[in-house]
């Protein structure tokens, strides 16, 4: 089992260098525009199943999260040094998920969805009415010399950041907890497992890597405005993503966030006017056919193939 | 035999046709011109009125007379690539790195927007490409300028537009038919943000009394409140830094509740035909941003055109300058006689364009010449105030009632 393990981390360390020389491949300008754009949705995926996988509380913040990281960046790039604005994009994520999940992860299911689809609205409408009132429009220009590989290679970073995070967490007493309260809250409360404190930990983690993300992206952007930075269409993109790799694994949201995000490429590409009809097409064809996951459907078949062997 | 005969006649012949036939094609050969910009979203409303119908003419105006001469003499063609980036500035990233590198645009147009247009420019910079921008309305333009060497502003600095009202205000004051109460609202998106700030100060400086001081969200769907409070407040002239729905619903709660002033002005979507033709005369007298040379042969032809190529009308600020933005890479590439990017970009640089706006000069990558202010005059929206002394500039007016 050791040495399975062991085995596992130095293919998971090989695959991760081997991705992380692809921005030194020359005339990549086509490749990377599009493992960027993964880079982000497979953390952003990734690190929102962290909280969201044992659950099953649909958080559709992510966008918040991510606005609020790349306002720290647009607004501290003149005063502070860039790593530590990565590191207050973090602890202004998480303290933001600290406050909404104390407040309420005490409520289950459809409240929560809706609480956290109300979050991001409430908190552009925040920052404009700052703005409004304090800033002007300063803070919106993010003029930086980041380059789009240093973006990736930051993002790649925390991609495997969340993987380390979240293979910790599934070995430890809190992954532990957080099957239980995901399986059962009532009997993981009647346990002695502290349920409101186990889900906010979490959902604290979560909220972190969101808004670091926000930060690494905005100099992408040069020009951050409120209604982009909020846009609640990333929070359904990540959830839908997600759920398309399945949430049960931590490697399932790759498997979403990969060959939905070709496929987006190549709709955009072919049919530039009909993006919006053909992803609604393609969403049908994922819960029709699909409902438990790319992730899902492999370990069936895996399954089907042993049991076959086995017989 | 006979038939033999025939074809080793004519085999020399057709031969010789389809080569000329060949070499016309490849004279012909299309310039590749990359367009991205919303069709869906938020910003998809503006970009139909002022963005899409200019390419559609451009490219109309453009091929109807052979295309674009090159330096070798011959005409070629171009041909609009367009992508639909959804008002998402990273769909906007992609599209314009989807048209240098999948389909080798020879060139691409600017997108529409301040947000959309400025998450492509390190793109059009990285590869080459001159971004002639026009509805990039900032007061950065200065160090985007220095920033990036390919881009260019043609449509005005928010703090210039906001200045043209305050002396519009002014002009208005010394003729002595307002006095100094002044409403100043704006919807608080980055647009309206500016403007307003740009416009407290300099008011408040000319001994203006701004009375009744309110900014409201974008999306706001009732803005009751707001116009009850500006009427409350008794002013002389009420000013609104606001985006199309809010234009047009203020427009029409001023007339609910009869609101009394002198001087009406809203900002974005006032100069739209569509304003004109929601509210009929009614709007006789509001002012609003931007504004054109109604008089002037050049933008009537360039009106006739619009409405005959694309069956509708041009707004009556942006849209002229949209189609003069590309007149200028049409003239910087025939001047350069080829596709060569850095040839006609220094060719924009340093040279006179003849456009529909005028002539146009780039000064530090900026035209300096813009109208800041228009007002609606007898069923036209014409401009009163400019930046570089534009000519064709009618008087102010005062507004006289909603009837």
């Amino acid at each position: 089992m050791k040495q399975q393990e062991l085995i596992r981390l130095v293919l998971v360390a090989l695959v991760f260098g081997l991705l992380a020389l692809l921005p030194l491949i020359p005339a990549n300008d086509r490749l990377m525009a599009l493992a960027v754009p993964i880079a982000m949705y497979a953390v952003l995926a990734t690190s929102w199943s962290l909280f969201s996988g044992p659950t099953h509380y649909i958080s559709l913040a992510t966008a918040a999260f991510y606005g609020v990281g790349a306002y720290t960046l647009a607004n501290g790039l003149e005063v502070f040094s860039y790593p530590l604005l990565l590191l207050m994009a973090a602890l202004l994520g998480g303290g933001l998920a600290a406050l909404v999940g104390m407040t309420t992860l005490r409520l289950s299911g459809v409240y929560f969805v809706i609480f956290t689809l109300g979050l991001a609205e409430l908190i552009r409408q925040l920052v404009t009415w700052y703005q409004n009132n304090f800033t002007g429009s300063r803070g919106s220009y993010v003029f930086t010399d980041i380059t789009e590989a240093q973006i990736y290679w930051q993002l790649l970073g925390l991609l495997a950041l969340v993987f380390l995070l979240g293979w910790l967490i599934n070995r430890s007493r809190l992954g532990f907890a957080i099957r239980i309260i995901g399986n059962d809250e009532l009997v993981a409360r009647h346990s002695g497992i502290n349920t409101a404190r186990t889900k906010v930990l979490l959902f604290i983690l979560s909220g972190a890597f969101a808004a670091v993300v926000g930060a690494v992206m905005a100099p992408r952007f040069v020009y951050v405005e409120p209604s982009m930075a909020f846009s609640p269409q990333l929070s359904f993109m990540v959830v839908v993503m997600a759920l398309l790799g399945g949430v049960h694994r931590l490697w399932g949201p790759l498997l979403g966030v990969v060959p939905f995000a070709i496929v987006w490429e190549l709709i955009a590409a072919n049919f530039p006017g009909q993006t919006v009809l053909f992803m609604g097409l393609a969403f049908l064809v994922v819960v029709y056919f699909i409902p438990q996951g790319v992730a899902g459907v492999l370990e069936q078949q895996l399954h089907k193939i042993r049991q076959r062997r086995g017989g | 035999m006979k038939r033999w005969l025939m074809i080793k006649k004519l085999l020399p012949l057709a031969l010789a046709g389809s080569m000329t036939f060949l070499s016309a094609a490849q004279a012909a050969e299309p310039i590749l011109i990359g367009a991205a910009a919303s069709k869906t979203g938020p910003m998809a409303g503006g970009a139909a009125v002022t963005y899409w119908p200019n390419v559609k003419l451009w490219e109309h105006e453009v091929n109807a007379r052979g295309g674009l001469q090159m330096a070798d003499g011959s005409k070629r063609p171009i041909r609009i690539i367009e992508y639909d980036d959804r008002t998402d500035p990273a769909e906007t990233i992609r599209a314009v790195q989807r048209l240098a590198t999948n389909d080798r645009a020879d060139f691409i147009l600017a997108p529409y927007s301040t947000g959309l247009a400025l998450a492509a420019a390190p793109i059009f910079d990285r590869y080459g490409y001159p971004m002639v921008n026009v509805s990039t309305i900032t007061d950065q333009t200065d160090t985007l300028s220095a920033r990036y060497e390919r881009i260019f502003f043609t449509l005005g600095k928010t703090s210039v537009l906001a200045a043209g009202v305050v002396d519009a205000l002014v002009q208005l004051r010394e003729a002595g038919e307002i006095g100094n109460r002044v409403a100043l609202v704006n919807v608080a998106d980055a647009f309206g943000i500016e403007l307003a700030q740009a416009a407290r100060p300099a008011l408040q400086e000319k001994g203006f009394e701004i009375v009744f001081n309110r900014s409201y969200p974008l999306g706001t769907q009732d803005l009751t409140p707001v116009m009850r409070g500006a009427a409350a407040a008794r002013p002389d002239a009420f000013v609104a830094f606001s985006y199309p729905p809010d234009t047009f619903a203020l427009t029409e709660l001023a007339q609910v509740e009869n609101l009394d002033v002198k001087v009406f002005y809203t900002a974005v979507g006032t100069p739209f035909p569509s304003y004109k033709g929601r509210f009929g005369d009614a709007i006789n007298g509001v002012m609003g941003v931007g504004g054109v040379n109604a008089d002037s042969d050049a933008f009537q032809a360039y009106q006739k055109r619009h409405q005959e190529v694309t069956g509708q009308a041009p707004d009556f600020w942006a849209s002229a300058v949209q189609y003069a933005s590309f007149q200028v890479l049409e003239q910087a590439i025939e001047g350069v006689g080829g596709v060569d990017r850095a040839a006609v970009t220094d060719y924009i640089k340093n040279n006179t364009f003849q456009t529909v706006m005028g002539e146009w000069r780039f000064e530090n990558q900026q035209i300096r010449s813009y109208w800041t202010v228009g007002q609606w005059q007898d069923g036209e929206f014409k401009g009163i105030a400019s930046e570089g002394n534009l000519p064709g500039a009618v008087a102010p007016t005062i507004k006289n009632g909603w009837k």
